[in-house]
């Protein structure tokens, strides 16, 4: 492991991007940060630019207007970094399948970009914000 | 020679840290001065009323619970409601009581959320902080009744998909002596701050003519001193059977929307009790063979204000149009009454007062930068009627003129 991945590990920032979600991931990945679950205690926090961010929390199934400024979002992040999908559409667009303004699931639009990027997966409509923590410590666990 | 005026326009979005979702605002500035504002949409167009056209009229209730994370119980409610109307259903007056829990429980905690954002917009955080936390049993209470914390999916055509369990009244009932007594004290901490007043009083007002004049709803329109409520105007569910009260503030500012939302709060904890109480026994759902054909209409008062559904069905199992009206369409144009003329640090605040739901109000928008075209309600109007002509003509369908009708 070099030195790059293991400060990934520590500490991680994410920025929060919403790519035509329907509000409810991203208001239990707020929730995260209050009170009940706390995960500032662990060094996770919200920032507000993506050049910020060591991880990417993605929601929503990536529409059309929103795919292009995703993987300008990804572009943006400092690397290496890990990319959430967070909830049922993120993973695989979910009920929206099909529908005309979908771009498809966000791991192949920000595989359009990068072939290489890391991508965790955080099934559920929404995840439970128990759930979100479990794929977060799982998925730093694995690189 | 001519003086060119040259405007500074400052972009605001699509992703920006102040909310959740994607929405891009242009405000034009004139140094700290918000002189216009303009809004683009359709980041978050997912096509859910094309969508629904492919699904059965039991499958929707679960997708249009999914236009909005936060209003989920009210989106299906306003179409199950609309369908009911086409079959011609009597409802079971348990489901009526179960529904009107659950939708008073989503108002207490979207109104809670939105205390919690406008504190955290104002850079009071410990609002935020207490205000999400109070919410939590909320969401554990509605997870114990309908099995998710969020997208309930517990209403179905001809009534609900789950009961409120008898063993689980004394349990609800508890929490709610809790959540009221912290909603008061966050109430007096809020009201009784003279930081806040001092912030929050006389910005972003919007004037009870601009209200009527944008046609805005819920706690936007309740806060300029408009008191419309669907759940008061046209009952459903068991809203009827309820003693309580629609509340309104003439003021208009951000500082009265936030009194209309925490004294809401307290009238849904006030229903959720006398609804438990009254709670008949009985079915909670009534069989539905098959929808006719017909159209119908529903709406429902959602936390931020009316949602409308119309659905029309051919007599097949699925619906051949189903039209979505969320109340943030209606909300966000009024900002062009409210913002313009605030300072740029007061329009974030009144941006975020009308609890803005974007993933609701989505519609298709097709910008072109380069031409300016812009449409009055003549123009329109004449393209309207060319586009039916053309139809007409490639259906083949009789000349018809308008003293024929």
């Amino acid at each position: 492991m070099n030195w790059k991945m293991w400060s990934l590990k520590k500490s991680v920032w994410v920025f929060h991007v919403n790519c035509g979600a329907c509000n409810n991931c991203d208001i239990e990945i707020v929730n995260l940060l209050t009170p009940k679950f706390d995960v500032e205690r662990f060094g996770i926090k919200l920032v507000g630019s993506p050049r910020h961010a060591d991880a990417l929390l993605v929601t929503g199934v990536g529409t059309k207007q929103a795919a292009r400024r995703l993987q300008e979002v990804y572009r943006q992040t400092a690397k290496p970094c890990v990319v959430f999908c967070m909830g049922a559409c993120a993973c695989g667009t979910g009920i929206f399948e099909g529908a005309y303004h979908v771009a498809g699931p966000v791991d192949e639009v920000v595989k359009e970009v990068d072939p290489n990027a890391i991508i965790a997966y955080v099934p559920g409509c929404p995840p439970k914000p128990e759930a979100m923590i479990s794929g977060v410590v799982k998925a730093l666990a694995a690189i | 020679m001519s003086e060119t005026v040259r405007k500074s326009v400052l972009a605001v979005g699509p992703f920006h840290p102040l909310q959740e979702e994607m929405e891009f605002f242009q405000l034009t500035v004139d140094g700290e001065t918000v002189t216009d504002i303009n809004v683009r949409l359709s980041y978050n167009h997912r096509g859910i009323e094309k969508l629904s056209e492919t699904l059965q009229f039991d499958q929707i209730p679960f997708l249009v619970s999914r236009i909005c994370g936060i209003c989920s119980a009210s989106h299906p409610l306003a179409y199950v409601q609309a369908v009911e109307e086409i079959a011609q259903v009597e409802v079971p007056e348990r489901a009526l009581y179960v529904r009107t829990i659950i939708n008073e429980l989503e108002r207490i905690h979207s109104h809670l959320l939105w205390v919690g954002l406008a504190g955290h917009f104002i850079g009071y955080d410990t609002v935020f902080m207490w205000a999400w936390k109070y919410r939590e049993p909320v969401l554990d209470l509605l997870e114990e009744i309908t099995g998710n914390r969020n997208n309930y999916g517990n209403v179905k055509v001809g009534g609900c998909r789950e009961d409120v369990p008898d063993e689980l009244k004394p349990k609800i009932l508890a929490e709610l002596d809790v959540i009221e007594q912290k909603t008061e004290m966050l109430t007096k901490a809020v009201l009784d701050d003279p930081v806040l007043h001092a912030r929050l009083k006389g910005v972003g007002i919007l004037k009870k003519d601009d209200a009527v004049k944008f046609a805005v709803t819920g706690p936007t329109a309740r806060g300029s001193g408009v008191d419309i409520d669907v759940r008061h105007d046209d009952t459903y569910a068991a809203y009827g059977a309820l003693d309580w009260k629609v509340i309104s503030q003439p003021e208009g500012d951000v500082f009265a929307k936030a009194v209309v939302r925490l004294l809401e709060t307290f009238e849904s904890i006030k229903m959720v009790r006398e609804a438990l109480r009254k709670l008949p026994k009985g079915p909670v759902a009534a069989e539905v063979k098959e929808i006719p054909p017909g159209e119908g209409c529903g709406h429902a008062e959602a936390p931020r204000g009316e949602t409308f559904h119309y659905v029309r069905s051919d007599g097949g199992n699925r619906p051949v149009r189903h039209k979505v009206r969320a109340p943030s369409y209606v909300n966000v144009p009024s900002f062009k009454a409210s913002c313009i003329g605030e300072h740029i640090a007061d329009v974030t605040l009144t941006l975020a007062a009308v609890d803005p739901c974007y993933s609701c109000t989505e519609r298709v928008a097709v910008v072109d930068g380069r031409r300016q075209v812009v449409h009055n309600y003549a123009s329109l109007l004449q393209l309207s009627r060319e586009k039916t002509a053309r139809l007409r003509k490639e259906i083949g369908a009789p000349e018809m003129k308008l003293e024929d009708l």
